[in-house]
């Protein structure tokens, strides 16, 4: 669930109350947005990778923690730099290229390595 | 209210809408591309990202391909349609990559691996390319219903903008319905979006399903998460809370080992086949997997971590809108199906189109669905609409309350998916019972109630096609019918709304 909008990082460009799929921030004149319904997350990360300035942070968990974990304890920006979105990064597209998925539907696996 | 009037109308911005929006577009027609959530991050893709069916046009690799999945889909797919599928998806990843400037992996030699897409960096391409070919894109915009002339051909649809609390109508002289599939708001990986609006839309002008029994795809997550990503589960292995090895269980065969034990007890799981060459591999192939682990301070490949399995409906199943032509039309004039709103029968026949067929399937259906729909529009030209076919009225009960009351029935495993005539039957009949209350009306807003409402129709569609299937085929499987029965090999098409009928 979205969990943090950073109100010091936010240079209030609206683009979560955009590109959000399930309408979960609100436009506020004057200032920057706010989560306005975070019950409607859909805990799809997107806002994240969006935002210029990495100033949203979407926890892991589908259900609101008990309190927003603090700033400084999360890695703001973490997705958006994996996915190498950003001036100057690599698109992380350009080497996504993952294991061989050997295992078809059906075959088992072989004996685990640890 | 906001008035417009086009050529083709698409309804839905994934993958699927996208491909007919441009197809359109560059047929020389006027577009109009409405989506619920916002074109280029909403629906299953974008939040996720696929693998693709892109097999090179060499005629052994093509014969592979096909042979592949037609025994797990109990032979209900179709060779003309396949094929058709792998030149069209050849074609348009192609495209993805030049015209799209997609930035494909390399290989060493140099060479574009073109068989996967991450999703965030797809979706984007695909709203710039769709906005570029001067498609007008109305985000944050669900349908709520078609409009049609007197004579039932489908002239335009209409909705609502939910940021701005003002209706439109569009005028059109084609709708393609992308709305992806329904996922009954299970908490999937960008699949909340996905409520089986445009089923329920097209039934409403006459259309009808098919493939509605092979729509109980369930995907592992980590308990805690909504990243039903699965690939990477074939490194894994699964263990009872007490340590010990879970014996059958797999990521894909063993899905239903997982699902019963899961009934009673935690199932525990670590990635523990990947060495590390794979590790690093799957954090630049998926990073969005390892979210859930890197966020809650889990080490997958070490440490025991619990899973769940989370429903995904027609997303990764199978059923959707039945198609009468190979350009998509659906047998209502001027209405169009594509991506997971439509039947993926013909090339994934009763299993699941996960992992390949469905990124495949929403690029060529959405590619001649768009086709299509522009060459019916220029001809035809954009009728009067004089009706529109059944909002839900306003009325006592709690739109959430039907939302619950539909998850009781379709996301429980020993319902949906371990499935036993004993136990949908009396599914089926409550459902009935949630209908009927839809049809008092519903309190909660027009779109949240057309989802609602969509949710319950596509319930009551899929179990009765899952009682009408009398033996187990595809990811359809009955413990009171176990094995397949050849004079089922066959498909069963479902519609109607306030009666449902079925016909095999
Ligand atoms: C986690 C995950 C992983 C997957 N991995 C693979 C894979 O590796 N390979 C593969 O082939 N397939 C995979 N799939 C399936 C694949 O993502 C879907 O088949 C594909 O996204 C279908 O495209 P679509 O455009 O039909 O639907 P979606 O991508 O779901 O898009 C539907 C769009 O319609 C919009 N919409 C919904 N209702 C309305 C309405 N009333 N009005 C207007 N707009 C509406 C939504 O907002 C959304 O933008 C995966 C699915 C998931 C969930
Ligand atoms: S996208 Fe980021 S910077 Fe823009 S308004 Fe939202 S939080 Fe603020
Ligand atoms: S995680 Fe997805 S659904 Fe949640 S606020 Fe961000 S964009 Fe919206």
């Amino acid at each position: 669930m979205i969990e943090l909008l950073s109100t010091d990082r936010c240079i209030g460009c609206d683009r979560c109350v955009d590109v959000c799929p399930t309408d979960v921030f609100d436009r506020v004149p004057g200032t920057v947005p706010v989560i306005a319904r975070q019950g409607d997350c859909q805990t799809c990360f997107l806002c994240e990778a969006w935002c210029p300035v990495d100033a949203l942070w979407v926890a892991a968990e589908r259900t609101p923690l008990a309190a927003p974990p603090a700033e400084d304890d999360v890695a703001l920006g973490s997705y958006r730099a994996a996915l190498g979105w950003g001036q100057g990064r690599t698109p992380g597209a350009r080497i996504a290229i993952g294991p061989p998925l050997i295992h078809e539907p059906g075959d088992p696996p072989g004996p685990p390595l640890v | 209210m906001l008035e417009l009037e086009t050529d083709v109308l698409v309804a839905g911005g994934g993958p699927a809408g996208t491909w007919a929006a441009l197809r359109a577009a560059d047929a020389g027609a006027d577009v109009v591309l409405v989506d619920k959530g916002w074109c280029g991050a909403s629906g299953a893709t974008a939040a996720s990202g696929t693998s693709v069916w892109y097999v090179e046009p060499d005629a052994d690799a093509r014969e592979t391909a096909m042979a592949a999945r037609e025994g797990l889909g109990g032979y209900l797919s179709d060779r003309g349609w396949m094929a058709r599928v792998l030149d069209e998806t050849y074609a348009g990843v192609n495209e993805l990559a030049d015209r799209g400037r997609y930035p494909f992996p390399r290989d060493d030699e140099g060479r574009e691996i073109r068989r996967g897409v991450q999703g965030p960096e797809y979706m984007r391409r695909m709203r710039t390319l769709v906005r570029r070919a001067g498609v007008r894109i109305l985000d944050h915009s669900p349908l709520t219903r078609l409009l049609t002339t007197v004579d039932g051909v489908v002239a335009g649809a209409a909705g609502t903008r939910r940021q701005v609390g003002v209706d439109y109508r569009v005028r059109a002289g084609a709708v393609v319905l992308a709305t992806g599939g329904c996922a009954f708001g299970s908490g999937a990986l960008g699949c909340d979006v996905d409520t089986g609006d445009g089923a329920l839309a097209a039934a409403e002008v006459g259309a009808h399903l098919s493939g509605m029994e092979f729509s109980n795809a369930y995907a592992i997550a980590p308990a805690h998460s909504s990243v039903t990503k699965t690939a990477y589960y074939s490194y894994a292995s699964f263990y009872r809370a007490d340590g010990t090895i879970l014996e059958g269980a797999g990521s894909t065969r063993g899905r239903s080992v997982i699902a019963r034990t899961l009934l009673d007890e935690p199932v525990l799981c670590r990635l523990d086949h990947a060495g590390p060459t794979e590790q690093t591999a799957m954090r630049r192939g998926q990073p969005n997997f390892f979210l859930p682990f890197d966020r809650a301070g889990i080490d997958p490949f070490r440490d025991l971590f619990e899973i769940t399995l989370i429903a995904e409906g027609t997303v990764r199943g199978t059923g959707g809108i039945a198609l009468a032509a190979p350009d998509c039309a659906t047998g209502v004039p001027g209405l169009y199906a594509a991506g997971d709103a439509a039947s993926r029968e013909n090339i994934c026949g009763g299993f699941t189109g996960g992992g390949s067929h469905n990124a495949a399937w929403a690029l060529s259906s959405g590619s001649w669905a768009g086709r299509a729909a522009a060459a019916h529009a220029l001809a035809g030209g954009r009728p009067y609409p004089t009706t529109g076919a059944g909002p839900v009225p306003s009325g006592p009960t709690p739109v959430r309350d039907v939302v619950s009351a539909v998850q009781a029935e379709v996301l429980p495993y020993d319902i949906n998916l371990i499935r036993h005539g004993d136990r949908l039957g009396p599914a089926l009949e409550r459902l009935d019972g949630v209908w009927d209350t839809v049809r008092e009306g519903l309190d909660g807003g027009s779109w949240r109630a057309r989802e609602a409402a969509a949710m319950t129709a596509v319930a009551r569609w899929m179990y009765t096609a899952a009682l009408a299937r009398e033996e187990s085929r595809g990811m359809h499987k009955r413990e009171d019918r176990p094995g397949s029965d050849p004079a089922w090999q066959r498909r069963i098409a479902v519609g109607g709304l306030d009666e449902v009928w079925v016909a095999a």
